[in-house]
């Protein structure tokens, strides 16, 4: 990815670029919806059009309006951010806890993996102390518990801690 | 008129103690999914769609129907006291409703949006009640043709009347379309674009699309821009609303002309957002007053406000009538029609009558009860906003992971949540739409199966999509909407003689 410096402003990935990323990523895509298509059958059978048919011209339409897009956006401004590094690391921030939350969950059950989730972002980004960390990060799995289990009945994925309760 | 009379019994279902519990409760959750950033109507929707999986389905879709009006009305709330939309067609209700607070008319400013959003509203269900049936018993007759040929007129409208770049429109609809083709095909029962990878076996299921695309991508927008909630006061006594109430009606040009865009911009799948720009955008043009717009007029509230509730609440006639949701949430509506067994399209006025018209009798009572709510309630919800980020963000998180979590009891789909949060936060940041996306997932199937069923009978021919008047008129309108941009531009140039360029 090529970086922009501005003088006033701090730097980061220039939107062009990421435009360009993206996309390549939807053509990549499109290009695998092809091969998929073509691997099942884009033509007629016996009992009309195969499996492959829709998706092949879907994808095909794909590729187009990403090559249109990719040459209008070589068109445009270099020198235009599209996040200064800074914003990004926010993001990710956010992210990077939130990937770690959702590949817990099939172990922990969800309910002990958002008490972490949440203590995380409290103690982290809140800089609460704490008692009222433990007390929201606890109070909300429960009352979410008590909403979908017991109320509207509703199984939600439950790991060791619930097992250990007897759920 | 037999109508009537199924209205009058669909009220008789919705006044029963338990719905209108679920109505009340519907309202307020929604004004808080609308309040809250990264929770907007689709995804409140689709996240607490599995609450309703063990009710009727006439209680589940008054509830759900009310968190979605409740969400319309909540984005005017954070609009006008904090000067941040809380929903995209909230963005216009900004211009002159913040300047409103900031010059002390806060509760003038609300109320006129409240009242402006219920008349809109209330103007698009009398629509509904008078149109959808017609529409409904019209296309009972439909066969492929005609119905591939709706389909492509509601996707080619998102490409002629949205305001992002045609080909970045194209490009996220097609995306759709081949994203809900993965899995198995269902007229041949194949396998297809798997890769021989058993989580893909069932595709793509667009309320995680939605549930990640609109909320986990949001958060991420939020985290980026950084939050600071600097809210005015908000304080609603009767004598303001009364006030507000008596200096309304002379405006009734402007609600009326506001209701026609609305409608009109709902039914066809451009949805709120662009419609409230029309609407304040033309109501700038017209007003006497607009030179002063964006300094506080109440005309720049009701315009937008007016228009985003009569799109939003009209984007459900084709969705009830044709099966064909006008907006992301109307598609989260019809998959929960789908979820609760029933078959959405004309038969449903036929099958279901009381499903139907218990939803339209609820749409009357629900925008009367949010009303109701919303005026009594704001700072109670304006509260809410005060609650700090590093709190509602989790919460918010484990929210859509539940809502994600529940749609298959698959905990596969919580990690595809994400990618597709990642993809929304990029697409929104380069200007792809989502919403094309999202009903391309949702109809492609059907889509697919009415083209391939098309096809079928003609023999490969596509002159079968010109083969009777019906069928015809749809795929000419069709590709009217597909190049109305050019068709506006033309015309502009024609007349440009005389007067001065649309915007």
């Amino acid at each position: 990815m090529s970086q922009t410096v501005k003088e006033t402003g701090g730097t980061g990935p220039s939107h062009r670029s990421v435009e360009i990323g993206v996309a390549g990523f939807m053509a990549l895509l499109a290009l695998i919806g092809i091969y998929g298509s073509i691997k099942v059958g884009i033509g007629w059978a016996d009992d009309g059009p195969r499996a492959g048919f829709f998706p092949f011209y879907v994808s095909i339409v794909v590729l187009i309006a990403c090559a249109i897009n990719l040459i209008s956006v070589l068109a445009t401004d270099k020198e235009r951010l599209f996040a200064e590094w800074g914003q990004l690391r926010q993001v990710l921030s956010v992210l990077v806890p939130t990937i770690v939350y959702v590949c817990l969950i099939p172990y922990l059950g969800i309910y002990v993996s958002s008490a972490l989730l949440i203590a995380f972002f409290m103690r982290v980004f809140g800089r609460y102390g704490w008692i009222a960390t433990v007390a929201v990060s606890v109070a909300v799995p429960i009352l979410t518990f008590l909403m979908f289990e017991t109320w509207f009945l509703v199984p939600l994925p439950k790991g060791p801690l619930e097992s250990m309760l007897g759920f | 008129m037999e109508d009537i009379g199924n209205l009058f019994h669909g009220f008789a279902v919705v006044v029963q103690p338990f719905n209108l519990v679920l109505m009340f409760v519907g309202i307020v959750l929604g004004v808080i999914v609308g309040v809250l950033p990264g929770l907007g109507g689709a995804n409140g929707v689709a996240i607490l769609l599995p609450l309703t999986f063990s009710m009727s389905p006439t209680s589940a879709i008054i509830m759900l129907s009310c968190i979605y009006w409740g969400a319309l009305f909540g984005g005017a709330i954070t609009s006008i006291l904090f000067n941040i939309p809380g929903e995209p067609w909230s963005v216009a209700t900004t211009f002159d409703g913040y300047p409103m607070a900031q010059n002390g008319r806060a509760g003038e400013a609300l109320t006129a949006a409240f009242t402006s959003s219920f008349v809109g509203a209330l103007f698009a269900v009398i629509i509904i009640t008078l149109v959808a049936p017609l529409v409904a018993s019209f296309a009972l007759r439909f066969g492929p043709p005609e119905i591939f040929a709706v389909y492509f007129l509601a996707f080619c409208s998102f490409v002629g009347l949205s305001k992002e770049p045609p080909f970045k429109t194209v490009a996220s609809m097609m995306l759709g379309f081949g994203l809900g083709a993965v899995g198995l095909d269902q007229m041949t029962g194949q396998l297809r674009l798997t890769f021989g990878v058993e989580q893909m076996l069932n595709g793509f299921d667009f309320l995680i699309a939605v549930i990640g695309l609109f909320g986990i991508g949001e958060i991420l927008l939020t985290m980026e821009e950084g939050l600071s909630f600097r809210g005015k006061p908000a304080a609603l006594n009767m004598r303001v609303v009364l006030q507000t109430w008596a200096k309304l009606p002379r405006y009734w040009m402007l609600y009326l002309r506001s209701c026609l865009i609305g409608c009109w911009m709902g039914i066809s799948p451009a949805g709120a957002t662009p419609a409230s720009f029309m609407s304040y955008g033309i109501a700038k043009r017209i007003s006497k007053n607009g030179h002063l717009f964006g300094t506080g007029q109440i005309e720049g509230v009701v315009a937008p406000e007016t228009a985003a509730h009569a799109a939003g609440t009209s984007a459900l006639l084709p969705m009830i009538a044709l099966g064909v949701p006008g907006s992301p949430t109307a598609a989260v509506l019809l998959g929960g029609l789908l979820i609760w067994g029933l078959q959405p399209g004309p038969l449903l006025f036929v099958e279901q009558k009381d499903f139907v018209w218990g939803l339209i009798a609820s749409m009357y009572m629900g925008n009367i009860v949010g009303l109701l709510v919303v005026l009594t309630c704001v700072p109670l919800f304006a509260a809410i906003l005060r609650i700090p980020f590093s709190v509602i963000a989790p919460v918010i998180m484990v929210f859509c992971a539940i809502g994600a979590y529940t749609v298959h009891n698959n905990t596969f789909d919580v990690v595809m949540m994400v990618v597709f949060g990642v993809a929304g936060y990029f697409m929104k940041k380069c200007n792809y739409p989502m919403a094309p996306m999202v009903l391309a997932i949702v109809l492609g199937d059907k889509a697919e199966e009415a083209f391939r069923q098309s096809l079928l009978a003609s023999q490969g021919g596509l002159g079968v999509f010109y083969s009777t008047g019906l069928v015809s008129t749809i795929m000419t309108l069709g590709l009217i909407a597909l190049f109305w941009p050019l068709i506006q531009a033309g015309w502009t140039r024609l007349r440009s003689g005389k007067l001065r360029p649309a915007e």
